[in-house]
């Protein structure tokens, strides 16, 4: 072993960063999905409101 | 549940041990005798090379899992572990090549059998998605895809095999010590970057994978409360489709 100062720090740091950068790219993927999933959710809490409104209006008639 | 408190503590688990594991590798672990500071790539991508032909593997024993039972959910388990491996995959490929070019001068070499190894099984998954597009029907698209996935799966001791095997003087020497293994104080880094990959493939697969459960779930949801018209029909897609009870 030796203790020479680090040789090649350009490449390693892009190794690091490669790798970084994936599971950063996995995450942004998977937060924009969520996003998604929360835009179709409001959605449909919109929807079931609907019905359950359209249901008490039918029902006091 | 899609953000469960278990899937928080995985989540937390994982940047721990990848952090503790990098910052080892980086202020513990000494220089390699023959490559210097370039053979800290080793601790990222001999980890990453390792989880994702696991992947690989774990994508083939779910797919016997889903042949044996003809359960939708196992052939889920199979694609997104597939899909999650050809990810890392692709990291393995960059991050050897960026370490050959630094350690050999050359970006790929192709007179070494453990790089040609895992592009062949790389490549060879890489056609796990068109085969699973070009199969309409969903049934037999998820029969074929996992028969495709346990034979590819045989492929991959085959890659490990190579690296043992290989005799090639062209591979960077890692383990430079007399004996010729890991020393001492480049194992601990080593086998804790390692766990910590294992555990973002872990997390980064059940993330997923409550994605598409989700995914199916609002479908449902949508079509109890809308009607058939209210959700968009299936189009031709290579992830598996989930029942609605799923």
């Amino acid at each position: 072993m030796t203790d020479t100062l680090p040789d090649n720090t350009g490449y390693v740091a892009a190794a690091y960063l490669v790798f970084f950068a994936l599971v950063l790219i996995y995450v942004v993927i998977m937060s924009s999905k969520l996003a998604r999933f929360e835009r179709e959710l409001s959605e449909l809490n919109e929807l079931a409101d609907r019905q359950v409104r359209e249901r008490e209006t039918v029902g006091a008639r | 549940m899609l953000y469960g408190t278990r899937l928080r503590a995985l989540s937390i688990l994982t940047a721990v041990t990848l952090t503790a594991g990098f910052g080892l590798a980086f202020f513990y672990a000494p220089m390699d005798a023959d490559q210097g500071f370039m053979q800290k790539i080793f601790y990222v991508h001999v980890p990453l090379a390792i989880v994702a032909l696991g992947g690989f593997v774990f994508g083939g024993v779910m797919a016997i899992q889903h042949l044996r039972t003809r359960d939708a959910r196992y052939d889920l388990r199979s694609y997104v572990a597939i899909h999650l491996s050809l990810v890392l995959g692709a990291g393995v490929l960059i991050t050897g090549s960026i370490w050959a070019k630094a350690s050999w001068g050359h970006w790929w070499v192709w007179d070494e059998p453990t790089l040609v190894s895992f592009l062949v099984v790389f490549l060879l998954y890489a056609t796990y998605q068109p085969l699973r597009f070009s199969i309409e029907d969903p049934e037999r698209q998820a029969r074929y895809a996992s028969v495709f996935a346990i034979t590819a799966g045989a492929f991959v001791p085959l890659n490990f095999l190579a690296v043992r095997l290989a005799q090639a003087y062209t591979h960077p020497r890692v383990f430079a010590t007399t004996d010729g293994g890991l020393p001492a104080k480049m194992q601990l880094p080593f086998y804790l970057c390692l766990i910590g990959m294992a555990l973002l493939f872990a997390t980064l697969w059940k993330y997923e994978m409550a994605s598409k459960h989700t995914s199916a779930q609002l479908r449902s949801l949508r079509r109890k409360l809308g009607g058939d018209d209210a959700v968009a029909p299936h189009g031709r897609s290579a992830a598996p489709s989930l029942g609605t009870s799923s």
